[in-house]
């Protein structure tokens, strides 16, 4: 197979404007002729729900949720990035662009970031004119803030539920949408398959998640939105219900799956409290601007740290990164992080935590000011752990947070699958091996908003589309296979329970294939997965039936694919004889223990194509060009 | 700690309900409340006895997924907080928990706790939106918005959606829900076009739903997890009274 991206030729900043004109397109009255099916009501699902029946097309929209305004995208806290240059602080398109590909060290396609950068101020405009409340000036206007270590102020936010405003944003287009009958809602509804009828995806099989039924839905094209896999380590930022199901799934039927093992691990969330722990809460970034980051110099002080002098406190980040200092990107902080613990200096109960110390910011600004700028974030530090952050250092600790990793899409968002699209944080395409902050919202309402509603036009105008029906074989088939493996779920009746497996498997993940991997590591992960997976097939425990609503079968049928997507991303891991961006391997560092990228030999996008159960899956390499941006290495010293 | 924990249990909309009672021990305070049901529910499911279902999701206070009746007090004792916020340090050793789905008649039981809130999805395809097909927007900063009305509109939009205001109302009114959507979208510019049209199309859906009347007795905004004024509802009352007067017919 060669992948081919179908990047157009010529300028980088004339390739979008060029690619939309040869792109055929569907005569409006032709357009209701089409059915277009969506998966996933996030950002990038409901931007382009609606957007593509705002064009004339008929729309289905599926969510596991009770309501598409839940999905995950709604907990993002920062902020969204546009090259708008509102403060002329000398931003452009090509400076975000530059931006993005180098946090992403070098692996992403440069296209496609160019693209991303080009339409983020059409983003902004649209959600304005939604009625999204963004944070303004005195004046009126629409106030930015630097996000991330950015050295322009190019982030809009609506305080610290950016995320929400901009998904009810979507949701509303989206309401609107199902409000006039051009799109047929589904919630409470989970993907199980894609079918395939003559090589394309021509529809879905669905479970509804509160009577059981197993449902067919045949379609023109399908479009995936169904967000990231951080969910494979148990503990994540991610919402319980996140999963790479339908993903998978995909995979299963001929999508490629792209860089898996490139996840991000943010530095600055709430550490665990015990086995109970369920989920890992973030708390935003924003909060290293003021925020100093410190452990003991002593291993094992367990002083209480108002107790811990000035000088016997290291703190490692000024002292390593003096230019960059607690503004260092995600993936660095977060190794120091893990560095200083597993040194044995870290703090609290576990040992597993650093200190985020704000004493100096309110001795500097005063309590008032520091409360006006993160008061919900400390408001919800105590809530969760009982502690005061005015008085006493936060306790912080890394947490996976965002897959960089996913679907394989071309420019256009179609995977190798004909007529299957990836939108979002499920495709793998613009953040390469590292996510900047602010750019996971850009790139999901970039997808949904201004990039699918082009490019599913080509697709459908030029594919010759036969008319399929759900009573064609192909679905039959499909739902049958859906059927047999729910039914083998419940007849399993074994001893260990889903979240006991799912807890395991996650623990597996994050020492293996975390913030730091080996060869070594890895391999005994591989063999451990798969010891696990045999576990979970011989002896787990779904009570209930099928037809009805039953969540332990739920999480059983999303931890079968999170046991065989862990597997792969290890594999992936495994074979990148390189560090970069949050893929780490211990034996590829500078000997200031930075990543150490092999431009030479891994400057490409790999691709897995699935073989069958248990086979070891293919690999595909689509090697990345770039013809604007001179590839260095990272230094925030 | 130790718990006793009353549980509504249900199989389905069919069939009738009952609080069932469940012992519960060794439950830490730095537990969320819905890790002490997870806790539960492994218990539960290792004495083949199936789980109590319940909905939750971004278990961060934003999704507006989680909901639960604890003590008769909408997600708990505690103000401003959403269940799954909510701490078992809230808790004492030894406390009878009573555990309850949202009741409102707009709010089927789906099964145990979990309800269909899908009368508020109606609501919102009314009217909760600016009518502005992708692409035909005009650059963000060409209306200035003075930032306290900006504020305002943001107080308002950061309803969650989780129902806790039908929940906690006598008459399991929905009035909190939507004026806060339609004080949101009355407040700022771009809703002024579709302002009359807007409020009379989803009031009458919220009617048609089933959720009661407003006696302003503010039991909405208290239990509010996010703390939504019922100064929107006069708001809404407002709009509402003057597209009456004013509108079009619609």
């Amino acid at each position: 197979m060669i992948l081919d991206s179908k990047i157009p030729a010529g300028p980088i900043s004339e390739k979008w404007s060029k690619h939309k004109f040869n792109l055929k397109l569907v005569n409006p009255a032709n357009k209701r002729k089409f059915e277009v099916i969506v998966v996933g009501s996030g950002l990038a699902g409901a931007s382009a729900a609606a957007s593509l029946a705002e064009l004339g097309y008929k729309v289905k929209c599926y969510c596991f949720q009770d309501s598409p305004r839940r999905a995950h995208s709604i907990a993002a806290q920062g902020g969204i990035n546009a090259a708008k240059n509102y403060p002329n602080d000398g931003d452009s398109v090509y400076r975000l662009f530059y931006d993005t590909i180098k946090g992403g060290d070098y692996r992403a396609r440069e296209a496609n970031v160019h693209r991303l950068a080009e339409v983020s101020v059409n983003i902004i405009d649209q959600c304005v004119a939604q009625g999204v409340p963004f944070a303004r000036e005195y004046g009126g206007h629409l106030d930015n803030r630097s996000f991330g270590g950015a050295q322009v102020s190019r982030t809009f936010y609506s305080r610290g539920m950016t995320g929400q405003q901009l998904l009810l944003g979507a949701y509303s287009a989206l309401s609107r949408q199902i409000g006039l009958g051009n799109v047929q809602m589904f919630t409470r509804t989970e993907m199980l398959d894609v079918v395939m009828v003559d090589g394309q995806a021509r529809g879905i099989i669905t479970r509804n998640l509160v009577t059981g039924a197993i449902e067919k839905h045949a379609a023109h094209a399908v479009c995936l939105a169904t967000g990231g896999y951080g969910n494979v380590f148990y503990l994540s930022t991610n919402a319980r219900g996140s999963n790479v199901t339908a993903a998978w799934r995909a995979h299963k039927k001929g999508a490629l799956f792209a860089n898996p093992c490139f996840t991000q691990i943010h530095p600055t969330c709430i550490p665990v409290s015990g086995d109970h722990q369920s989920k890992l809460t973030l708390m935003s970034e924003s909060l290293r601007n003021d925020g100093r980051v410190w452990v003991p110099k002593a291993k094992g002080d367990s002083r209480r740290p108002e107790d811990i002098p000035e000088d016997e406190r290291d703190y490692y980040l000024e002292r390593i990164y003096p230019s960059f200092g607690n503004l260092v990107p995600r993936d660095v902080a977060s190794r120091n992080a893990k560095q200083m613990c597993d040194d044995g200096r870290g703090v609290g109960a576990s040992g597993l935590a650093v200190y985020l110390d704000f004493s100096d910011a309110i001795k500097r600004l005063g309590e008032s000011v520091v409360k006006q700028k993160y008061g919900n974030l400390f408001d919800m530090y105590q809530q969760i752990t009982g502690e005061n952050p005015y008085k006493t250092p936060m306790r912080m600790y890394p947490a996976v947070h965002y897959t960089m990793g996913g679907l394989w899409v071309d420019y256009n968002l179609m995977t190798t699958v004909p007529g299957l699209y990836a939108l979002g944080e499920s495709n793998f395409s613009d953040h390469g091996a590292n996510r900047l902050g602010a750019s996971a919202l850009m790139q999901g309402l970039a997808d949904g908003y201004f990039v699918i509603p082009f490019t599913i036009g080509d697709y459908l105008a030029s594919a010759n589309l036969k008319p399929v029906k759900t009573d064609h074989p192909a679905f039959a088939e499909a739902e049958n296979n859906v059927r047999d493996r729910i039914n083998k779920l419940l007849s399993i009746k074994g001893k260990l329970t889903v979240k006991e497996i799912h807890q395991k498997l996650g623990k597996i993940m994050w020492d293996y294939c975390g913030m730091a991997r080996s060869e070594e590591g890895l391999k005994h992960a591989k063999a451990l997965i798969q010891e696990l997976k045999s576990q979970f097939w011989n002896d787990v425990n779904v009570l209930g039936g099928g037809e009805e609503l039953n969540q332990s079968l739920e999480h059983a049928g999303r931890l079968a694919d999170f046991l065989e997507l862990g597997e792969l991303m290890v594999d992936d891991a495994l074979h990148r004889n390189e560090s970069c961006g949050g893929h780490f391997r211990t034996e590829y560092q500078t000997e200031e223990n930075e990543a150490k990228r092999d431009d030479e030999n891994f400057c490409y996008v790999a691709a897995w194509e699935y073989t069958g159960d248990n086979a070891p899956e293919n690999l595909h390499k689509e090697p990345l060009v770039f013809e604007n941006v001179k590839l260095s290495q990272r230094s925030y010293k | 700690m130790n718990l006793t924990l009353k549980v509504w249990r249900q199989k389905n909309n069919q069939e009738y309900g009952r609080l069932e009672t469940y012992k519960i021990g060794d439950i830490s305070p730095d537990m969320s409340f819905l890790e002490m049901l997870d806790v539960l529910n492994e218990d539960l499911t290792r004495k083949s006895i199936e789980p109590i279902a319940f909905d939750h999701d971004c278990r961060e206070g934003v999704c507006g997924m989680c909901s639960l009746y604890i003590n008769g007090r909408a997600h708990g004792p505690k103000f401003g907080t959403t269940t799954c916020q909510l701490h078992m340090r809230s808790f004492k050793d030894g406390d009878t928990i009573v555990i309850e789905p949202w009741r409102a008649r707009a709010f089927p039981v789906l099964r145990d706790l979990v309800v269909d809130r899908g009368a508020f999805d109606r609501i919102m395809q009314k009217g909760g939106f600016v009518s502005v097909d992708t692409g035909s927007a005009p650059d963000a900063n060409i209306i200035p918005i003075p930032k306290p009305v900006a504020e305002k509109a943001m107080d308002a939009a950061a309803c969650i959606g989780c129902g806790a205001c039908v929940a906690a109302c006598k008459n399991a009114s929905a009035m909190l829900f939507v004026s806060a959507k339609v004080s949101q979208l009355a407040l700022l510019p771009q809703g002024q076009v579709e302002r009359q049209t807007r409020v009379e199309k989803m009031v009458a859906q919220m009617d048609k739903e089933g959720f009661g009347n407003c006696s302003n007795t503010g039991a909405c905004s208290a239990e509010c997890p996010k703390e939504i004024s019922v100064e929107n509802i006069a708001r809404m009352n407002r709009e509402y009274f003057s597209a009456r007067l004013t509108g079009t017919e619609i």
